[in-house]
């Protein structure tokens, strides 16, 4: 029994160290380059194409929902206006995909400019909205607009080529991702980390402390929002490549929802939480596809839950979680005492 | 030209009653409710289901049935108000905003899709439907039912109105949208006040749902989250946490919606209004009628 009882705190230990294991990203690049040695259908490769996306996704969401603390609810939008501007270029005037993508980076950026300029300066509630309706006008936009083919969309968006090699396989497309969004996710990362990423997490934290501080926080939180904007604009070039055709009805609300699920059970500004809550959230429709009715409203009831219960999300970010040597005696020698109680 | 101003105040009118819970709420404890524009889908749903139950005899009572109707969608969103406020966002109320913000995209989503789970994904048709012979007034075509729905809305804001300033829980509420904790000290319940307020707000969505509902004929699982975007648009635009700014707010969008749709073309309406949202945030967040209110450290 006492046995029994002991294991909670020594089960969270292994699973700290777990999470502290900085060869963790090694271990999760290892598993999606050999996956296809696994299992190779088309209909797996393009499973595990499509999750990489969603993680690609989900890491340029967490750049604003979990480091900045910006709820961006129309997310979807820079993903279509990569996708599009990309699809656009490639069939209308024959450019290559992978030569789109600096024209995707500027329109991304442009795009996040003009919406996180005017409401950055406002409350942060006022953020969400805005942004819910930006999503909104670029689907619109997308549907009504002649050149980016009205309800039916682009079609016949080449495969990506590379120094002669074609990509446009499933297999090259699925390694291509693989490295693109290994990047994506480093880089995400490695920008939480800097400075400017403390800044982020002080702004999240308190942002009448950071603007003390001497932090300019409307510019700190518009790098943010262009950063996202950024990874949510090359994803859109991926989805184009893995498709082929885009139509307006691959961007609603839906698909930004999501995406913030996904960092949302993930853990907010958590970067191995929120690759295993995307996987997660886009490989699970899979699993259970006659239950397909209930994944939705499921999913509502589970950010509730989630809000409610677990704030961090499944898997927090370490700067959360982490405590000090002697917190840790203390909270062991708490549950101990506490086991103690429990045995008769 | 008077036909425009005529179509524009209808509108207007509906985003108005949902304006006013989207408003209430946030005047109250800053919550941005999203799922607010999903309890006017509920109570369209419910006033649908009541009518199919009652089949027949409601068709044959027209005006009267529809009445009644509107009286149980309002008692049931305001119900639904009541519990999502006492499930999600009470144990909530004092998290970081952030969390706050995405329960309620959780609450939104929950009840788009549970909808969908009872009522299936394809668009109802509304068994009563108010169309009537036009009436020609100054060149505008107007029906007589068009007019009493705008009176059910005046009336439902009037009492509203009366209810904020003249009754005890009015004087509540604006106790506490002023300073919650002092609210307490003064004896107030503010859980109890918080949940009325969810009450009002939610029949208020409710009710036009169902005269949404009875007048365009159609409704489908997923009729609220335009409208939502919609009032939040009035209301900004008439000063969030306003009342009325919220009815001047909604019949102004809906003005503009109807003059802007003549001049640019119908399919590019939301667009048209979510980008006045953009301007107006940038130009006047406070709104036509709010104040400037310093945030608190």
């Amino acid at each position: 029994m006492a046995n029994l009882t002991m294991s909670p705190a020594r089960a969270r230990a292994l699973f700290d160290r777990l999470q502290q294991n900085r060869h963790l990203g090694l271990v999760g690049l290892a598993v999606a380059l050999l996956a296809p040695f696994i299992t190779a259908t088309n209909y797996a490769l393009s499973v595990m194409t499509s999750a990489l996306l969603f993680v690609m996704l989900a890491v340029g969401l967490n750049i604003v929902v979990g480091y900045c603390g910006l709820l961006d609810l129309g997310y979807a939008a820079f993903f279509a206006i990569g996708a599009y501007v990309s699809g656009i270029l490639a069939t209308r005037y024959g450019w290559p995909l992978l030569a789109t993508a600096p024209v995707v980076i500027v329109a991304a950026v442009v795009a996040g400019i003009v919406i996180g300029g005017p409401t950055l300066r406002l409350r942060s509630d006022y953020l969400a909205i805005v942004t819910l309706g930006f999503g909104e006008i670029i689907r619109i936009t997308a549907n009504n607009l002649t050149i980016t083919g009205g309800p039916s969309g682009i079609y016949g968006i080449p495969g990506i080529m590379l120094l002669g090699v074609d990509l446009s396989g499933p297999v090259g497309l699925y390694y291509t991702c693989v490295v693109v969004v290994a990047l994506a996710v480093l880089g995400a990362a490695r920008l939480g980390r800097s400075r400017l990423g403390r800044a982020w997490r002080f702004i999240r934290e308190d942002e009448d402390a950071a603007e003390a501080m001497g932090i300019n926080t409307y510019r700190v939180k518009l790098a943010a929002y262009i950063g996202g904007a950024i990874w949510g604009g090359l994803a859109g070039i991926l989805f184009g490549a893995q498709l082929s055709a885009i139509s307006p009805p691959s961007f609603t609300f839906l698909w930004s929802a999501l995406i913030l699920m996904a960092v949302v059970l993930g853990g907010m500004g958590s970067t191995p939480g929120v690759v295993l809550g995307a996987i997660f959230i886009s490989v699970l429709p899979e699993l259970l596809r006659e239950a397909a009715d209930y994944r939705y409203f499921v999913f509502g009831i589970l950010l509730i839950i989630v809000m409610i219960f677990r704030r961090q999300g499944l898997w927090p970010a370490r700067a959360m979680e982490r405590q000090s040597r002697r917190d840790k005696r203390k909270a062991e020698e708490h549950d101990a005492r506490e086991a103690k109680e429990v045995v008769p | 030209m008077t036909q425009l101003l005529w179509n524009g105040l209808f509108v207007g009118s509906f985003y108005a009653l949902v304006a006013l819970g989207y408003t209430m709420v946030y005047g109250i404890i800053r919550l941005l409710n999203f799922a607010h524009g999903d309890l006017y889908m509920l109570g369209a749903f419910v006033g649908f289901g009541v009518l199919s139950v009652a089949g027949g005899l409601a068709t044959g009572l027209g005006f009267v049935a529809l009445l009644i109707v509107l009286i149980i969608a309002m008692l049931v969103t305001g119900t639904a108000g009541l519990l999502l406020e006492r499930v999600a966002y009470r144990p909530l109320r004092d998290a970081p905003r952030l969390s706050v913000l995405i329960t309620a995209v959780g609450a939104s989503f929950a009840i788009e899709y549970g909808m969908r789970l009872v009522a299936g994904p394809n668009p109802e048709v509304y068994p009563v439907r108010l169309a009537g012979d036009p009436v020609n007034l100054l060149g505008a075509r107007i029906t007589v039912q068009q007019v009493s729905l705008i009176l059910i809305a005046i009336l439902l804001m009037a009492g509203l109105q009366w209810l904020v300033m003249g009754t005890e829980t009015g004087r509540a509420m604006r106790a506490i949208s002023q300073d919650p904790t002092a609210a307490l000290y003064m004896g107030i319940n503010v859980d109890a006040v918080i949940a009325r307020t969810f009450f009002i707000g939610s029949a208020l969505a409710g009710a036009a749902g169902v005269m949404a509902g009875s007048y365009y004929g159609k409704i489908d699982f997923l009729m609220g989250f335009v409208i939502g975007l919609k009032a939040f648009t009035a209301a900004v635009i008439g000063g969030i946490g306003n009342i009325k700014g919220a009815m001047l707010g909604g019949l102004t969008l809906g003005l503009l919606e109807s003059i802007g749709t003549a001049w640019i073309g119908g399919q590019w309406r939301d667009v048209f209004a979510f980008t006045f949202l953009i301007i107006f945030l940038t130009l006047r967040p406070t709104g036509i009628l709010g104040e400037r209110v310093t945030e608190r450290v």
